[in-house]
Formats: C-alpha cells, sequence, structure tokens
C-alpha cells in the first residue's frame, strides 16, 4: 500500500491551527530545524519555546532586554537568540531546560537581526552599533566585523551561495559584503522603506524584514513606506524585491488591499512565491508570486502580528503576535476533523 | 485678563522694528511690582545676574526612558538603567552623558499634571496654571523676563530657539505683563532678521541719520517730555545695541572643536547659540527639541532623539559651569507631559501625565537629588506627587524670589504662582 500523496500548498486554503499563549507580547519567532517546536522572542525578555503538538511551554531565561533576533543552523537545533542589550545566547534548543552554551556580548545597543550561514559554521549579527559581525559557531569567538554602515543596521542575512552576506539598514541602504574579502562589494537601493519625517524630526522605517530565495536569484526587503506621519505610524507595508544577478528592483509589492503599518517579516516559500507578515492597524499575511507586484491571496489576522517563520515542512507558518500568542497556520486544505482542545499552553484555534 | 498697554499685535514679524515697537509698548505700561520694584531690582541684579534656560522636549518624553526608568517590568520597555555620577540614582540608558552630570541634576519623578492634551499640557508646564476661560496667564519666560530683565539689554527676555517656523513675536506669551516680555523665536537659531544694517546705507549716513533723530528727539522732548517718548527714544538705543550684539548669533565665531562638542545637528547647534546667549546677556532661552510624541515606535524615536539631546545637553551644562554661569542659570529640561507606562501594540507609548518626571540643574538647585517616586511599573506616584504649581513655585524660589508674591494690575493683586502649591524644597539648595 502506498501513502497518499501530501496535500498540495495553496495559500488560498490557509487556516489557524494552534495557538500558544504566552503572557508577555511577542516580537520574533523561528521553527526549530526539526520541526518539533517553535520559539518566540518576547518583550518579558524570555525566548518561549512551545512543543508544537503538546503545547508544552519551556521559558528560556538569561536575556536582559527584548528579544528579536532567533536563528538556527539549517540542521543543528542550536538556537541562537539576541536581545537588544547587545547579546547573543547559544542555546541547545532540544534540551528539556535548555541553558546558554555561551553568551556573547556582541553589540553596544540593539542587536536587531540574526543570521547562520548556509554550512552552518558562522554566525551573522547586526545591530545599532552600525557593524555587522560574524561568528565562529563552535566556539562563539569574534571572525570578523564589517564596518560601513552609517546608521543602525536592522537586518542581514547570507545568500545562499555562502560567498556572499547582506546587510540592510534603517535608511534602506543594502550592502552585498564578500566574505572572503570581508569588503563590501556593491549596495542595493532600498530607501524607499525609509523617511525622515521633517514634522517629527525623525527617521522612521528600515529593513525589517529580509529574505533570499532558495537559488539566491531573488532578494526582498520588508518594510514600512508611504509613511505621511511618523509617530502615528502612517504608512504602509511593502516589500522590495531584488534581482540579485542586476542588483536593480524587480518589483514593489504591496498589498491589493489598502493596510496601514509594517511589513515586519518577509520569507520565500519553496514553491517561489512570498509571504510577508503586517502588523499595524491589525495584523495581515500578504502572498504574493514573484512576477506580480499585487498579492494574489491576504488573511486578515486576528491581532498586531510581529514576524513571521515557515516550519521546515513547507506547510505551516507561525506569527507571534502583540497578544502573547503564537498562532500557526497551515496552507493545505482544513481536515474534516478539527483538532481538539490540546493541554498545556496552547489551543486549537 | 489682557495687557492694559499692549500695542495688540501678535503677529509682527521677529525684526528691529519689532523689538522697537515691543520695547515702546512695554514702557506705556501700568503694570507694577510690589516685591519686585524697579530700583530694588536694579540692586540686586547688580549683585549678580540671574537667568533661566529651558529645554523644551516637545511632544512629551517618555519619563521611563529618561529619568525614571523600570527595567526589568512590564512596563519598562527594553532599555537599561545605567548608574549615574550620584551613587544609588539610575536613569535610562539613552542618557551616558546626562548620567555624568547627575551630581548637577534634580530629578523630579512625582510630577502628576492630570492633562494628557498637547497644548493644555503645555500650558500647565509653562505657566504652572490650568487654562481658565477668564485668564491667561504668562509664560515661566514671560515671568522671568519681567522679574530677572534688565531694562538696558539689547536681547529679548524671552526667547525661543524653535527647531523650525518662521520664527516671531508670540505676544500671546506675556499675557498680562504685555508684549514687552513676549516670547520671541528665533527659527532654527537664525538671528532675528534685519539685524544688520541694510546694505544700500553706508555706516556715515546710518550714523547721520541717528544723529537727526536724536537731535528731533530732543527738540519734541523739550515740550513734550513723556514716558512714552522716552521710552520711544530708548528702544532705538537698544536697538542699536542689539545691532552690535550680532556675532551672539553666529555661532561661525566657535571653535570647530566646540561645535564638534555639541554636535553638527539642529539641536546640538540650538545648545551651542544657547550658551552663546546666555553668556552674553540672555534672561531666558528656551531651546526645542523634537519631537517625542511616539504613539509608534517610541524605543526607536527615542533611541534616536535621546541621542540628539544626550552629548549636547551635557556639554551644556559642563560650559555653562566652566564660565561660572551654571550657579547663577536655572536649567529645566521639560515636556508637556510624559508617556504612558503601557506599551501599546505599535511599539508606541501614547501620552500620559498621572506620573513622570522633569529634571533641573543650575541656580539654586540641589544637585544629585530625586524628589518623588513612583510605583514598580511606573503607573503612579506614591510619594512626593506634585504637578505644575509646584513646578512653578520652585523655579521661582530657586531663582531668589518669594513665590507668595503677587503682580498688581491696576492695583489688583495677581498672585504670581499658583496659591494652592508651594515650592519643592527637596530640590532647591
Amino acid at each position: 500500500m502506498t501513502a497518499a500523496p501530501a496535500p498540495k500548498i495553496d495559500p488560498a486554503k490557509m487556516h489557524p491551527l494552534k495557538e500558544y499563549k504566552h503572557d508577555s507580547p511577542l516580537i520574533g519567532c523561528r521553527f526549530d530545524p526539526s520541526g518539533q517546536f517553535v520559539f518566540a522572542g518576547a518583550q518579558d525578555n524570555n525566548v518561549v519555546r512551545w512543543h508544537l503538538e503538546s503545547g508544552k511551554k519551556t521559558l528560556l531565561t538569561g536575556h536582559k532586554s527584548w528579544v528579536r533576533a532567533l536563528a538556527f543552523p539549517a540542521k543543528e537545533r542550536i538556537l541562537f537568540s539576541a536581545d537588544y542589550a547587545g547579546r547573543i545566547l547559544a542555546w541547545l534548543a532540544g534540551a528539556e531546560e535548555p541553558k546558554p552554551a555561551y553568551i556573547l556580548d556582541a553589540h553596544r545597543g540593539w542587536v536587531r537581526a540574526l543570521a547562520v550561514s548556509p554550512d552552518g559554521t558562522t554566525l551573522a549579527s547586526c545591530g545599532n552599533d552600525q557593524l555587522v559581525k560574524l561568528w565562529s559557531i563552535p566556539d562563539g569567538k569574534l571572525i570578523r566585523e564589517l564596518a560601513g554602515h552609517v546608521c543602525h543596521v536592522y537586518n542581514v542575512v547570507f545568500h545562499p551561495d555562502g560567498k556572499h552576506l547582506i546587510s540592510a539598514d534603517l535608511k534602506g541602504i543594502v550592502k552585498v559584503w564578500d566574505l572572503a574579502k570581508g569588503e563590501a562589494e556593491r549596495e542595493l537601493d532600498a530607501k524607499i522603506l525609509h523617511k525622515y519625517d521633517p514634522s517629527f524630526q525623525a527617521d522612521i522605517g528600515g529593513v525589517r524584514g529580509m529574505a533570499c530565495n532558495a537559488d539566491g536569484s531573488l532578494l526582498a526587503c520588508a518594510g514600512i513606506t508611504n509613511v505621511s506621519n511618523a509617530f502615528a505610524g502612517v504608512g504602509n507595508p511593502l516589500v522590495v524585491l531584488f534581482d540579485w544577478a542586476s542588483g536593480k528592483q524587480k518589483h514593489l509589492l504591496q498589498p491589493k488591499v489598502k493596510f496601514q503599518g509594517t511589513a515586519w517579516g518577509v520569507i520565500f516559500h519553496p514553491d517561489g512565491f512570498l509571504v510577508s507578515v503586517g502588523g499595524g492597524n491589525g495584523g495581515m499575511l500578504w502572498f504574493w508570486k514573484a512576477d506580480d507586484n499585487k498579492d494574489f491571496f491576504s488573511l486578515k489576522l486576528p491581532n498586531n502580528a510581529r514576524d513571521l517563520a515557515l516550519h521546515p515542512d513547507g506547510r505551516r507558518l507561525a506569527v507571534p503576535f502583540f497578544d502573547g500568542s503564537v498562532r500557526t497556520y497551515s496552507m493545505e486544505a482544513p481536515a474534516a476533523k478539527s483538532f481538539g482542545r490540546h493541554q498545556g499552553n496552547s489551543v486549537a484555534v | 485678563m489682557w495687557c492694559s498697554y499692549a500695542c495688540g499685535s501678535s503677529e509682527h514679524g521677529i525684526s528691529r522694528r519689532g523689538f522697537l515697537a515691543g520695547a515702546v509698548g512695554g514702557a506705556l505700561g501700568a503694570l507694577s511690582l510690589d516685591a519686585f520694584n524697579r530700583p530694588a531690582f536694579t540692586r540686586e541684579l547688580a549683585k549678580q545676574q540671574k537667568r533661566v534656560l529651558m529645554i523644551w522636549l516637545h511632544g512629551g518624553a517618555s519619563q521611563l526612558e529618561t529619568w525614571d526608568p523600570k527595567p526589568g517590568t512590564k512596563t519598562g520597555g527594553p532599555f537599561q538603567a545605567i548608574p549615574t555620577s550620584v551613587p544609588g540614582i539610575h536613569i535610562c540608558e539613552l542618557l551616558p552623558y546626562t548620567a555624568k552630570q547627575m551630581h548637577r541634576l534634580a530629578v523630579v519623578r512625582g510630577l502628576n499634571t492630570a492633562e494628557d492634551d498637547h497644548g493644555k499640557g503645555a500650558y500647565i508646564m509653562h505657566t504652572g496654571r490650568r487654562q481658565e476661560p477668564a485668564m491667561k496667564w504668562p509664560h515661566l519666560g514671560s515671568v522671568c523676563a519681567k522679574l530677572l530683565g534688565d531694562g538696558d539689554n539689547p536681547l529679548p527676555g524671552y526667547i525661543h530657539i524653535t527647531p523650525r517656523g518662521n520664527g516671531g513675536v508670540s505676544s500671546e506669551d506675556a499675557a498680562f505683563l504685555g508684549p514687552r516680555y513676549a516670547s520671541v523665536a528665533l527659527s532654527d537659531g537664525h538671528a532675528p532678521a534685519n539685524l544688520d544694517r541694510p546694505a544700500g546705507l553706508t555706516e556715515n549716513a546710518d550714523h547721520q541719520r541717528h544723529t537727526f533723530r536724536i537731535h528731533a528727539d530732543e527738540r519734541f522732548l523739550r515740550s513734550r517730555r513723556t514716558a512714552q517718548t522716552e521710552a520711544y527714544t530708548q528702544s532705538y538705543d537698544q536697538a542699536a545695541q542689539l545691532m552690535r550684539k550680532h556675532d551672539l548669533f553666529d555661532i561661525a565665531k566657535e571653535p570647530p572643536a566646540v561645535v564638534d562638542r555639541y554636535g553638527r545637528h539642529d539641536f546640538g547647534r540650538h545648545c551651542l547659540m544657547a550658551r552663546r546667549l546666555l553668556e552674553g546677556g540672555a534672561t531666558f532661552v528656551k531651546v526645542a527639541h523634537s519631537n517625542y510624541d511616539t504613539h509608534h515606535e517610541n524605543f526607536d524615536f527615542h533611541i534616536e532623539q535621546l541621542g540628539e539631546f544626550d552629548r549636547p545637553f551635557a556639554t551644556l551644562l559642563d560650559e555653562l559651569d566652566d564660565r561660572g554661569l551654571l550657579s547663577s542659570t536655572l536649567v529645566l529640561v521639560a515636556s508637556e507631559f510624559g508617556r504612558t507606562p503601557k506599551i501599546n501594540r505599535n511599539y508606541g507609548r501614547d501620552h500620559w501625565s498621572r506620573a513622570w518626571s522633569i529634571a533641573l540643574a543650575g541656580c539654586g538647585i540641589k544637585g544629585g537629588v530625586v524628589s518623588g517616586k513612583t510605583n514598580a511599573e511606573g503607573t503612579a506616584v506614591t510619594d512626593g506627587q506634585v504637578h505644575g504649581g509646584h513646578l512653578f513655585h520652585t523655579y521661582l524660589s530657586a531663582l531668589g524670589f518669594s513665590s507668595k508674591k503677587n503682580f498688581y494690575i491696576d492695583q489688583r493683586p495677581i498672585p504670581i504662582a499658583d496659591p494652592k502649591a508651594s515650592p519643592i524644597k527637596e530640590v532647591l539648595a
């Protein structure tokens, strides 16, 4: 007897799966590579781990400030989490009661983002000290500092070729670094995601989410644009899609239905479409094809969303919310039988 | 209540002519002070000129990201508290330079102004009173211009350095004190318009014109000498003195290293301008820093705004002290209100006046002290609660005046400060 073919992934069939509750607003999340757990960074300085099936909740304590940046090597259950006090903590993510394996005093001020190299040996971090740093994962030693940004560095990702690192800042400057030389090779222009608001005399924007597609031919940068009132957050989410080879903007991906807020995260699905999550005046998920600047599907979320993660099975998404929940969503048609209520801290939704 | 002698114009542009009009108008007044009559005041000035610097964090700076941090609590936000130059007193990590000035600062953490509207909150913080339908109260700047000002000082008594705008005179700020004590705005720290002699007018021609006017005035005064005509004549002399002081408005006269210490951004330039003006004899200088109304992204915006505020402010305190001016200059850092302890869904903080903070330094202020206390999450004052009226009394007391005295308008006593309040003794030297 052969196994039934897996259901086709179809964002239009998107539906909520489970809700995992914490008592503090959540600002970042990631699945572990085994797909057993979802981890979220919280405004109470904790990292929270939930077992997806049982809903068992475990607190990873040790940070001194809010945690937004979370990253895993592709094949290992080592969690790197970073806080707004400038520290990076490495955890054995599957341990019964995870403790920090090592702690890095990584940046002066906020660590904004983390990324792990495709070969799993190097961790990249960036922060408000305008620096990008490379760390050896086995021993936590600093490999190199990459200086050149002139404002807070908001995001960092490795290119799938393993030879380039991409960093992006508050003002929408995207730098492509040659890792062998440790030099900035070129810049991409995502300045549309930044504005200096003369009324409030302050900068708003920045590259809040960033991702490459699997073959490295596309780069997506997410944030806010069209800002008319910085201090009320009046603007619209936008994903800037770059052609990697030319470095030119390929598409400006916008919601079909106008939304006020920021695109806080963006991912490429292995099937080729992009997903972004927005928070501001509520929460939304949007789905785009790489060749169309209007979303082909969107889903209204129950609260302000802050980040987005794709499960290793490619079928589930996790979204952390202001209301302290991580909610998971399926991109398949709902099963005929509904999920029951789980013990612990998760419920079917 | 309106000023019985005002020129009535609130919108004249800032210019020499504007100063002249204000000076003439002011001299026409029937206002008198029981405790601050001119001879006594002149004697006091002879001992030591006192002055005021007000730093206005426009929009409502967060007390939790400045003077009253609550790290590790639900409301505390992501920032840490850092030690200061005074053991036991911590402020937010966004103010590392200011933290080194804590021995000069008094922090008032028990402020409850109970007013979450920008305009009404600003009114309280400038006048020490709530808005009243039948009474307009003068700003602290106008009160200080009146009480501390020198009639021979060519500089406006109440100078407001704004980040932008058109400049100009705001007579409303002076209320019943009259337009002579109105605030004069220097937009982006630029000098008043028409300060320099017109290009087409030679120095010799200007002198001849001035001499001719003096002759004409003298002839006129022989038969029609009045307070008004004297003031008119005096105002020209003041304008001439102001023209000679035009260098005060030019920070290019400062060594580049000094400009660098303040920072080459607007607020840095404006703080440097404030120091030059205070050193040059200004009575009251307000420097506005914009903007702190952070309903969205409170933390990112406070990093940016306080990153601008911190070093110039600390530098300004250092330089005032180095010049021997700090002990005679009252410094206050204020906003229209604070921001909510609760962090909203957009990482913002909203308006909050129930438990917030300001800082003071300089003349008459005891450095290195904290007055008042809020609860663990900063949602309420638990000790030493004060309001805007207490602050106004404190400012006057720090400057050496009895805050219980009255202004008299047409023989009617008007309490200078809210009679129901009193000075905050813990912060007074």
